[in-house]
């Protein structure tokens, strides 16, 4: 496969060149093994029935109509629903959320599953489901943000405070000579990978084998063990490619877990595969939000205060409050901040972490009010922000561990052509008589790690192998880390085989928190480096080696070969080594995390700016993104091209979330009336042009040993604000509500 | 019920016996012929996900009741390469990273297979992204489908061109 295009190569090591996916030739054949495309013999498929109504109980379901039917085997309901080891009301460990497994007949939110109907053929279980017909005790809904009263968040999502404040916030407000206080709205938003949640189940005595999607394929071992009373051990979960995740596949959830419990009852393999309109419930979603922002400045447009609210939907049984106003903590140098936070409890399924949880929904009204602070205070927008850069993280005053934002904005705003952007909004027009409008805002996102194991092994022949159980939903996982991996074991890419994406490796961690190439990276570099270590302890005691007595201080390893590296001449192959020694393979281990120490000294984070240009009609008012740039930093880029397309990815989901999703409740009913791709919009090809992705350089020795950020989520933060700002600037309308759309500029026209 | 079609897929000619006039020709080709490489991403034809090659025509296969296409002749992702020869717009897709999960992919590539024979978008990127916009993807990889399509014409253009001097 040629290389051919337009992106840079490099020399010297494997990290950092722009390899074409290895997956790809699987991915463009149709050969890459999707979870519901396999197919054991004996397959039954299940299909769930999901609730009618957002509130209330089933009263009926007409079981006998749907078992007349002819291919159906079996109904599954509260009624003959085998039992469970764990609780799905429970929370044992930290991503357990709490779901529907026919526990009883509650309602508590629309599609949640209420029966499972088992048949022979997909034809007849999805009309055995049809047949069901259920009758129901409906209670009214309470929908929307304003359906109950808030409560305060005090623990929020992934143990986070609900509340964080830093300096005296009435003193920063008092302080002010100019101030804005903005109130932003931020819809429901639903994950909806192009793969539906799907699972092919089948147990064998008490071993379960389970073909499934998965964010974090270990630790799904204990998950699973525990809701059905096994080993962890008895569990092996095969995961070698998700069709997009988002963050929705890295929970249990009920229709997953009743296709499993199906399998049980049944003794045959069972496939669900969940239909699009299902995927508007029981699998998570970003919650609404309503944000308020208070930003005062002083009179050199130095901000004395930062005020971040934010009030977000979470289900009445469970907790997840989206933790935007977080999103105000680490950026931007006020002499007081506070963020916090509200949730309020109605009748929808449990939200979850969605691609940059909190940060996206965060970022959005903070960039916008940011944007309407530097409106008032007559500042452009990027001088704004760059009077108000932190050189320290505010609040907690740590140094940050690395932070090229300067360099984001200037290459940004240069490769834009920021510069003479009119203050004023309605200034420009294109030779269609399109209102221009340009806007930015700044993104941010956490640099975190989690934890990792990998084993690399150096075989006789002196290739590798190594494996570690990752999760490629996109991001590349399958050639960045193996390109890490190769490093690590001084090896060409060529010359290493991956295993991956399965329950049975070594524990690869979560593809989450944009953590996973640095955490899963890390632990599979270090165990190519002790595999090397040993390797060399072996050469240098070796009589017969080139390499003898050289010590292991001074040995380089390269193409696999080792070298003392100040004499080339002096050199020795992996081959020729594990020859000598025996011929018996050599393995490493190693392992990726942060040492908490490493944690607290320094704020680490991805940073960048996105510029963005927009026309809108002046009488329709149909709105375009014409042309939206973005410049992150992000630490040390493993593989430019798919970074990349991680960035690109992310910008897209930012004119997603700008002007095209939202879930809309009926509030008549609770239920969501757009729960398909004709109604719930995110954008088509068409509606993408004049991307561009810049990455500026950016070395990090404190992030971790390999420099490594992470790029998966970054791209949304600040190009939602970007388009809003645009949008203002186009036409002088000021919308405070995503997604932004004709109707609303109409309105105000 | 009980009805016999015979259809060519992917130059096989199948012979299938079905027993429910229901079967779409996605859950057919994933289900009953062992050809999962198509994929079901909405089952409404809202997404692209599905789409295959009926008569050199690109449609959506979760539309398309199997017992309609008795003679027809359907090309799915797996029948595009010859052995090893990638097919140019699968190598184009692999060269300008125009995907991600590869979920959506085999039906942007026949969408895109379909759309180059078609003539209709040549070599001007606001008409392939207009083409192309019956396929959905979340991942989003717009911009590297785009380039890919536009390579590809560019290269299957080039070997006609190539084949008739």
């Amino acid at each position: 496969m040629s290389d051919t295009l337009p992106y840079a190569t490099r020399f010297g090591s494997n990290s950092g060149q722009s390899t074409s996916r290895r997956d790809g030739v699987a991915k463009v054949t149709g050969a890459a093994t999707f979870a519901a495309d396999n197919h054991p013999q004996g397959l039954l498929y299940a299909v769930y029935v999901p609730a009618t109504i957002a509130r209330g109980r089933v009263t009926h379901l007409d079981v006998a109509a749907a078992k007349a039917h002819p291919g159906v085997v079996e109904v599954m309901t509260p009624q003959n629903r085998p039992a469970l080891a764990g609780d799905p009301d429970s929370k044992p460990f930290m991503f357990a959320f709490r779901f529907e497994a026919l526990q009883d007949d509650t309602v508590r939110y629309a599609n949640q599953p209420i029966a499972l109907v088992l048949g022979e053929t997909i034809e007849a279980a999805t009309e055995g489901a049809r047949l069901l017909n259920p009758q129901y005790q409906v209670m009214p809904p309470r929908v929307g943000l304003d359906a109950e009263a808030p409560y305060k968040v005090v623990v929020g999502n992934f143990g986070r405070p609900g509340e964080t404040v830093h300096g005296d916030v009435a003193a920063g407000h008092a302080a002010a000579v100019q101030s804005v206080d903005v109130t932003y709205e931020t819809p429901a938003q639903y994950h909806n990978a192009m793969e539906t949640h799907a699972v092919v189940a089948s147990w064998d005595g008490d071993q379960l084998t389970l073909d499934m999607p998965h964010q974090a394929i270990v630790m799904s071992r204990g998950v699973f063990g525990y809701y059905f009373g096994i080993p962890a051990e008895n569990v092996l979960l095969r995961s070698p490619y998700l069709g997009g995740g988002f963050g929705s596949k890295s929970i249990a959830n009920g229709p997953q877990v009743l296709a499993i419990l199906a399998a049980r009852m049944t003794g045959r393999p069972v496939k669900l595969m969940l239909r699009r309109d299902q995927m508007f419930g029981p699998v998570g979603h970003r919650g609404a939000t309503r944000q308020r922002l208070r930003i005062g400045i002083d009179e050199a447009g130095h901000m004395t205060v930062l005020e971040h609210e934010a009030l977000a939907a979470t289900s009445t049984f469970d907790d997840f409050v989206e933790n935007a106003a977080n999103a105000s903590q680490g950026l931007y140098a006020a002499g007081a901040l506070r963020s916090a936070h509200e949730g309020v409890r109605i009748d929808i399924g449990t939200p979850g972490p969605m691609r940059a949880p909190g940060e996206a929904s965060g970022s959005a009204a903070l960039e916008c009010a940011m944007d309407e602070m530097a409106e008032r205070a007559g500042l452009d927008p990027l001088e704004f922000r760059l009077r108000n850069y932190a050189e320290t993280e505010p609040g907690t005053g740590k140094p940050y561990s690395s932070k090229a934002l300067r360099a984001c904005y200037a290459q940004g705003a240069e490769r834009f052509g920021w510069a003479g952007r009119p203050l004023k909004p309605r200034q420009m027009r294109d030779e269609q008589g399109m209102l221009v409008g340009w806007g930015m805002g700044t993104a941010l996102f956490p640099a975190p790690m989690f934890a990792a194991q990998a084993r690399a092994t150096l075989r006789p022949d002196g290739s590798g192998l190594v494996e570690t159980a990752a999760a490629d939903m996109g991001q590349g996982a399958w050639t960045a880390l193996a390109q890490i991996a190769a490093d690590g074991l001084g090896l060409p890419l060529d010359k290493v085989e991956f295993r991956s994406g399965s329950s049975d490796l070594p524990d690869g961690g979560i593809a989450g928190g944009s953590g996973h190439t640095a955490t899963a990276g890390t632990a599979l570099h270090a165990a190519g480096v002790d595999a090397v270590r040993q390797l060399t302890a072996m050469a240098v005691s070796d009589p017969a080696s080139p390499l003898f007595g050289a010590g292991n201080a001074s040995i380089v390893a390269r193409d696999g070969r080792l070298f003392v590296a100040e004499d080339a001449s002096r050199s020795d192959s992996y081959a020729d080594i594990l020859a000598r020694a025996g011929g018996q393979a050599l393995v490493g281990t190693g392992s990726g995390g942060r040492a908490p120490e490493a944690a607290g000294r320094h704020a680490m984070y991805s940073h960048g700016a996105v510029f963005a240009e927009v026309k809108v009609d002046p009488d329709l008012f149909q709105i375009r993104v014409t042309r939206l740039v973005g410049a992150f930093a992000a630490g040390r880029i493993i593989n430019p091209k798919l970074a990349n397309s991680q960035l690109y990815g992310g910008m897209i989901w930012g004119i997603s979330f700008a002007l095209h999703e939202e879930a809309r409740f009926d509030p008549r009913t609770g239920r969501i009336m757009n729960a398909d791709f004709a109604g719930y919009h995110i954008p088509v090809n068409a509606d993408v042009k004049g991307l561009e992705v810049i990455t500026v350089h950016e070395d990090d020795p404190f992030v971790n040993a390999l420099g490594i950020k992470g790029v998966g989520e970054i791209g949304i933060t600040g190009t939602v604000g970007a388009i809003g700002n645009a949008i203002w600037h186009a036409t002088g309308t000021r919308i405070r509500r995503f997604p932004i759309r004709i109707e609303d500029l109409l309105a105000h026209a | 019920m009980s009805l016999s079609i015979s259809l060519t897929v992917n130059g096989a000619v199948r012979d299938v016996t079905l027993n429910d006039a229901r079967v779409t020709l996605l859950d057919l080709l994933r289900e009953r012929l062992a050809l999962p490489g198509t994929k079901k991403g909405c089952d409404r034809g809202q997404c692209g996900a599905c789409t295959v090659l009926i008569d050199g025509r690109r449609i959506n296969a979760c539309l398309t009741l199997a017992a309609t296409l008795d003679g027809a002749e359907v090309t799915t992702i797996e029948g595009l390469a010859c052995g090893d020869m990638l097919h140019p717009v699968q190598a184009a897709f692999i060269d300008h990273d125009g995907f991600q999960c590869g979920y959506c992919t085999p039906g942007q590539i026949m969408s895109a297979v379909g759309l180059i024979a078609e003539g209709r978008a040549g070599t001007d990127p606001e008409r392939i992204r207009e083409g192309m916009s019956g396929n959905l993807c979340r991942c989003s990889a717009y911009h590297g489908i785009t380039e890919a399509v536009l390579d590809a014409t560019t290269r299957i253009a080039a070997e006609k061109a190539r084949k008739s001097a």
